[in-house]
């Protein structure tokens, strides 16, 4: 039952620590009064969830779980095998997890602790608890069937809790896995501050070192810390292709906003894979070219390279001279690629596709693998996961 | 201790998702973390459980140089240095020049305190990995004097974040969490009401249309919040401005009277002004 709800949890990807669900049961265990099933779900969302951009699928786990709500919690916990349960356990654990688990004494240890911590739910429940309750007339057991045994709160204005709160999935638009969009481009936008505010060299830090100089009974003690500002530069490529146009404006909208913060910024086209020539004006960009060997002798080695396209093409595009569909390339878009990341060993690819397509689309693939797998998907945890990856 | 419950005050509207997280938290007596909007109340938070649970409020607000220590104690070594070119007695009882952070003075509290830790993400990534000891056992040693101090009574500790960094997980873990949504007009109506309690009906309605219109538009800045909406309700009060200055006919052809109040940022005003002349073009 609650284990069950724990291990679905970490299977829906919010990944709950041991500590956390004991916790849980510590608070349950403390209130002698009952819980309506909504002061339930606050109680876990506040026990469990620990970033609101997981809310939205923790209601959505809530719900399916409270869905079936009567046979799960006719069900006996302790009942499950505990071979299954172990096996789903250890499959889900971190290495961190197992460390706690080992430092709370080992599995038969723990798993004893819970059973016994069910048991006295179980125990509290025969004793007229209301809030494991099995039967029609606790809040539970009546989710769903009778919506008056939903005990509502004294005050406030009723109506506003007719509808199962984790059904309105008012969280939505916090979660961080969707697509980059005007809607999360504030966040996105805060992370990328924040690693150029980050990646940074270090510079004197007088006061620490005038105090600790004064420690030191005078004797000099230099200290210092990461430069605060302007530090990280920037080589942006944006695949300016038809179907990219989308994707290309709501990243220079990102990095443009953000542009205070790098010390430069430099952007430059391309269509749909690198070649000997890129462009600064999609208007002219058959006209004025830059040669890209250009841009590699001009920008430094620390230059971080951020290269944002769908990669999808034809494989032929990027492996064959005279591959490219808009002109002639004298060398494959390939070797072009190589020469770029040589030259920029801090290198990342943002790519708007969905992930789950990435596998199915050959050029994807390549282009992936020509990234050395340091493609990131155009989300806030893609932009996030590959700003690490820059650092 | 178990029967204490934080319901709100006369000045604090609390939502129940809120409450609940906030009682598990000071039941358990482990440190609750409060996120959301700016301007959405988390602040004022710790003050309004301090008042509603009649407890002392200890605030440690951190900045971007906020050390972990300074909550604990700070050795004032520069004093101590400038006494001893000085020749000043004091300067041989180190004790002199430990000076006490929040965090002890909430240990030292004779009830159970409050201690707020006001935007915890300004400081470096490893102030709150640096807390986490205290934070576990609520004791901590002073290693110029040799002593340990220890929490008389566990404070209940509320810390907030806006989010500028996320907080490592072995910290998080050891929280409770809400996230405070920005309000719906229901819950704003009561929050307004807790300051403004004889404001008409037809002013707050008109306003909140107005406010609530504002912030859907797309690509502002900053989108006016809590906070904001409360200092136009005093100016438009104080001015005495008709609700008919505020209704609908008119919200989208002209700018809300004294919008000064809602938006701060001279870039969204353009931006709202230029919807607002392709509206009166288009006679919408
Ligand atoms: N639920 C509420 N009940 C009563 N007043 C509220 C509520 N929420 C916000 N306010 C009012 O809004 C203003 C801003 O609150 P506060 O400073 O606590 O916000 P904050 O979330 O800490 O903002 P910031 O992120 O900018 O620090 C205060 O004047 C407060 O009284
Ligand atoms: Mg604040």
């Amino acid at each position: 039952m609650l284990i069950q709800f724990f291990f679905m949890l970490r299977e829906g990807g919010i990944k709950v620590s041991i500590t956390e669900f004991l916790t849980l049961l510590e608070v349950l265990e403390k209130r002698i009064a009952g819980y309506s099933v909504e002061e339930f779900y606050y109680l876990a969302r506040a026990c469990l969830v620990k970033n609101e951009a997981l809310f939205d699928r923790f209601d959505r786990v809530f719900s399916a779980h409270f869905k079936g709500i009567q046979e799960l919690f006719g069900d006996d916990a302790a009942e499950i095998p505990e071979e299954w349960l172990r096996r789903n356990f250890e499959r889900l654990m971190s290495d961190e997890d197992k460390a706690l688990i080992e430092s709370l004494g080992g599995w038969e240890k723990l798993m004893e602790t819970l059973r016994k911590r069910l048991e006295e739910q179980e125990g509290r429940h025969e004793g007229g608890s209301k809030w494991i309750g099995t039967g029609g007339t606790s809040p539970f057991g009546a989710y769903g069937y009778n919506p008056e045994g939903i005990r509502i709160g004294q005050e406030g204005s009723r109506h506003r809790r007719a509808v199962k709160v984790w059904d309105k999935r008012e969280f939505r638009n916090l979660d961080d896995s969707v697509e980059l969009g005007t809607r999360n481009l504030k966040v996105a936008l805060r992370r990328l501050r924040r690693f150029a505010r980050e990646g940074a060299a270090d510079e004197l830090d007088l006061p620490d070192t005038i105090e600790s100089t004064a420690r030191n009974a005078g004797l000099l003690d230099i200290k210092m810390v990461p430069e605060r500002h302007n530090a990280v530069k920037v080589l942006l490529f944006l695949d300016a292709g038809g179907s990219m146009d989308d994707h290309v404006r709501v990243c220079e909208e990102l990095f443009s906003a953000a542009r205070g913060e790098f010390k430069h910024l430099e952007y430059f086209y391309f269509h749909n894979c690198v070649y000997e020539g890129v462009w600064k004006d999609n208007q002219r960009r058959h006209s004025d070219r830059t040669p890209l060997m250009d841009v590699l002798h001009k920008y430094s080695a620390d230059y971080k390279l951020i290269l944002v396209g769908d990669a999808t093409m034809s494989p032929y595009e990027i492996h064959y001279p005279g591959g490219s569909v808009e002109h002639w390339n004298e060398e494959a878009g390939a070797t072009w690629m190589k020469r770029l990341l040589l030259t920029y060993p801090k290198a990342i690819w943002l790519n708007p596709e969905p992930v789950n397509r990435w596998e199915y689309t050959a050029s994807i693939k390549m282009m992936a693998e020509l990234m050395e797998e340091r493609m990131y998907p155009l989300t806030v945890r893609g932009l996030e996961e590959g700003m690490r990856a820059l650092g | 201790m178990t029967d204490l419950r934080f319901t709100g005050t006369d000045r604090y509207v609390a939502t129940e998702d809120l409450m609940t997280a906030v009682n598990a938290a000071v039941t358990l007596g482990r440190p609750i973390l409060i996120k959301g909007e700016p301007g959405t109340g988390k602040t004022q938070l710790a003050e309004e459980i301090a008042r509603g649970l009649e407890r002392p409020l200890l605030q440690w607000h951190v900045k971007s140089t906020t050390k972990a220590q300074q909550g604990l104690y700070e050795y004032d070594a520069v004093a101590r240095l400038r006494d001893s070119q000085l020749g000043d007695e004091r300067v041989h009882d180190i004790a002199n020049y430990i000076v006490k952070g929040p965090m002890w003075e909430a240990f030292e509290q004779e009830i159970q305190p409050v201690l707020l830790i006001d935007e915890i993400d300004k400081a470096d990534i490893e102030f709150p990995n640096d807390l986490l000891r205290e934070l576990d056992r609520m004791e901590f040693y002073v290693y110029e004097t040799h002593q340990t101090v220890v929490a008389k009574h566990r404070p209940i500790i509320v810390i907030t974040s806006n989010n500028e960094k996320e907080l490592p997980d072995a910290f998080l873990r050891r929280c409770f969490f809400h996230y405070i949504r920005f309000p719906d007009a229901d819950t704003m109506r009561d929050i307004v009401d807790v300051h403004y309690p004889n404001l008409k009906k037809e002013l707050l309605n008109e306003a909140l249309h107005a406010f609530y219109d504002l912030r859907e538009v797309p690509g502002l800045k900053k989108k006016p919040s809590t906070s904001e909406l409360l200092d136009w309700l005093k100016l438009l009060l104080a001015e005495d401005v008709p609700p008919e200055a505020l209704s609908g006919d008119d919200r989208r052809k002209t700018l809300p009277p004294l919008h000064g109040a809602l938006l701060k940022n001279e870039q969204d005003v353009h931006l709202f002004e230029r919807l607002i002349f392709l509206n009166q073009r288009d006679g919408r």
